[in-house]
């Protein structure tokens, strides 16, 4: 339906909702959710604002292609100042709400200041209403997603919650939708739950409408979805195995970062791989993986619902856990990653619990996994006593220790609520900041930037910190998509960055999911967001939109304090050589490339946007 | 001479009768190359889309990639993740 040049804006002070026409000279300049609504947050907020006080405001947006025909046309995102980094901070998820804001008639929801008592947002296509959420307050994700489709008898309801996590001040608390999708980094829930702001229930049913030119964009949809089917890694690789078949290639390949990144390899990869999870498990010959599943819209079905195995000893013989005897979302590569490698731990069914507790109470399991590596590395140097864990063995390769500890995190209770604050934050306390495996206060994703050159440039200049989603070079340096380059040169990968985060700038704001782009090139993208929207969106202008968010985006990051200093990596990942291996030898080589993607930018040897880009670009 | 295949993801059925998940100890001829073992093992050409040896990417020199005793072969369909 394209944009429904709608905006609702909530005073959550005042206790208002307000609708207001959606500005639409923004919208011709950066086409909508992460880079028009991240243009409203730069527009109405001080950059240095405290990211939890109610000066700081949120928005959930949609994209012009969310709640089109458009395949994986489901996503939003959620847009703040992240209070784990104090950047700019945007996360992206898919599920079903995406769809259902845009069925409602709205494009984006600005919340701003602080609500006195515990509210939810009730839409219902122009009915929007605050109204008290003191029973939820105190419920994990699960438990309030239940109450409020039994309050308001309607299956279709589709909400997006925070769990005890963010209630507690955990800083990576997301904003959980459709059960198990996730707002998950960045601590946007952190953010809501800092308003007082416990759900949003939408439900809509104004349909689609408003497309600029219908019969041009089915025919483009049509194309896309057929490229999608025909290619191998879309059509069969993704719904087949999942994120998850990347374990085993990641550590082959001499990139998987194990142990608090100490080492490159481990040693129980295919214990938690995709594959594993398609294997029957002795005890009742049932494999973890139950079916694929796809988000709205989606015809790629790459997500993961799976099950513990009953007998496993998170949840055997627990009364109190028959929320997790059924099946649910995960796991996916990341969080199997963090959850498992980062601490050693290789059991598959371990893992599974703590992705379902991830969604249950809305935590990053990124963040969380790499806060509870560095923990053990911490205990392991004894810079963290069991006298400091209240007598958990906090020891890599421990499950029971990992499990202890994530059921701490949700109750705030004990060593859990030092793992609240995130590893930066930890690992200064114990006076050994080294150890967080971090950018900007952002934890890493699970690829080593000493076996990845690309990547580590990504992860030093990202915006939100260490993200792999800000720029995907594994795409080229493991996938070869669209071309194959070579892993540990350097040559090359200052373009190759910011091609790639240029290029997710503008899908993130599209409304349509990253994963299309392992098939998709911006000459698919193009005509389906031209055909949908009013003005003429072609591949150049697509690209140059992508260009201006994430400079927009950077100039947030700088007007809060952040300069090149900290576009850098952990000295972990600059000075210790990978130890064997197929890139055994290897460190980031950030220097290398540092300066030649600042001059790629148009941005001055300090990182800073010059004049000329700035006036380029029409910021 | 004795090398090392592994198989991964839909690929794993191609691997003969043994116990590890993913490997197998094969023997190959001595001048043996990369496209070799794709062909005896009945791997379709597009669906060996990463193909590493040690670790190694090989890409477009599979014709030409010697195997040596002790290498370790590893194939993976087109795959992704993220």
């Amino acid at each position: 339906m394209s944009w429904t040049k709608k905006i609702l804006r909530v005073n959550l002070t005042e206790g208002t909702c307000t609708p207001e026409p959606l500005n639409m000279e923004w919208a011709n300049d950066y086409l909508g959710q992460r880079g028009l609504a991240t243009k409203y947050l730069v527009e109405e907020t001080d950059p240095t604002v405290d990211p939890l006080s109610p000066d700081n405001k949120m928005i959930m947006a949609t994209g012009p292609l969310t709640g089109t025909m458009a395949s994986t046309g489901g996503r939003y995102s959620v847009i703040t100042k992240g209070p784990l980094t104090g950047a700019i901070a945007c996360s992206n998820s898919g599920g079903f709400i995406g769809n259902e804001f845009k069925n409602a008639g709205w494009d984006m929801i600005i919340f701003e200041g602080k609500s006195p008592t515990p509210v939810y947002l009730y839409i219902e296509d122009d009915l929007t209403e605050l109204r008290p959420a003191d029973d939820l307050w105190g419920k994990s994700a699960w438990e309030a997603d239940e109450m409020l489709h039994k309050i308001h008898q309607n299956p279709e309801l589709k909400i997006a919650v925070i769990g005890r996590t963010a209630e507690n001040g955990c800083l990576f608390a997301g904003v959980i939708n459709d059960l198990h999708r996730a707002a998950g980094r960045s601590g946007v829930g952190t953010v809501m739950a800092s308003k007082n702001l416990k759900a949003v229930a939408v439900y809509g049913t104004k349909g689609v409408g408003s497309l600029d030119n219908p019969d041009a964009f089915f025919e483009a949809v049509a194309d896309g979805k057929e490229v999608l089917a025909e290619n191998a890694v879309t059509g069969q690789g993704l719904p087949t195995y999942g994120t998850q078949v990347l374990m085993n290639v990641i550590n082959s390949v001499g990139g998987l970062p194990a142990k608090n990144m100490r080492d490159v390899g481990f040693e129980g990869a295919e214990n938690i791989s995709g594959e594993a999870m398609h294997e029957p498990r002795p005890s009742d010959g049932k494999p973890n993986l139950t079916t694929n599943g796809a988000c709205f819209g989606c015809t790629i079905a790459c997500g993961r619902i799976s099950s513990i195995d009953k007998t496993h000893f998170s949840i055997k013989d627990q009364a109190d856990k028959t929320q997790y005897q059924g099946s649910s979302g995960g796991l996916e590569y990341e969080a199997a990653w963090s959850l498992g490698a980062d601490t050693g731990v290789d059991d598959l069914d371990a893992l599974t619990y703590v992705n379902f507790v991830c969604n249950e109470d809305g935590f990053d399991p990124i963040t969380f996994g790499c806060t509870v590596a560095a923990a053990m590395e911490l205990f392991e140097a004894g810079k963290i006593t069991l006298e400091d864990t209240g007598g958990i063995e906090l020891k890599f390769g421990s499950a029971e220790a990992l499990v202890a500890i994530t059921e701490q995190l949700v109750t705030g209770e004990g060593f859990g609520a030092e793992i609240a604050m995130g590893s930066k934050r930890l690992c200064e306390k114990y006076d050994a900041p080294e150890l967080s495996m971090s950018v900007k206060g952002l934890e890493f994703p699970a690829y080593d930037p000493r076996g990845f050159q690309g990547i580590g440039l990504n992860y030093a200049t990202s915006n939100r910190g260490a993200c792999h989603v800000r720029g995907y070079t594994i795409a080229s340096e493991v996938l070869g998509i669209p071309v194959k380059t070579e892993q540990t040169d350097t040559d090359g990968k200052p373009e190759l960055v910011k091609a790639f985060q240029d290029a997710t700038a503008l899908v993130d704001s599209a409304g349509i999911c990253l994963f299309t782009t392992f098939a998709w090139g911006m000459d698919n993208i193009a005509p389906q967001i031209d055909a949908a929207c009013e003005g003429d969106w072609s591949v150049d202008k697509c690209l140059e939109a992508g260009e201006r968010i994430w400079n927009m985006e950077r100039i947030y990051n700088n007007a809060a304090g952040f300069t090149a200093d900290d576009d850098t990596l952990p000295k972990r990942l600059l000075k210790e050589a990978i130890k064997s291996g197929p890139t055994e030898g290897q460190v980031n080589r950030l220097g290398e490339m540092l300066p030649q993607y600042y001059e790629l930018r148009g941005w001055t040897p300090e990182g800073v946007p010059t004049a000329e880009t700035i006036s380029r670009l029409g910021l | 001479m004795k090398m090392y295949l592994e198989l991964y993801a839909s690929l794993m059925p191609l691997l003969p009768p043994g116990n590890s998940r993913f490997r197998r100890e094969i023997k190959v001829a001595d001048n043996a190359v990369v496209q070799d073992i794709i062909d005896q093992y009945n791997i379709p050409k597009e669906q060996a889309h990463i193909v590493l040896v040690n670790g190694k990417f090989v890409c477009n020199e599979r014709d030409q990639h010697k195997l040596v005793s002790g290498d370790v072969l590893s194939i993976w369909p087109p795959v992704a993740g993220g």
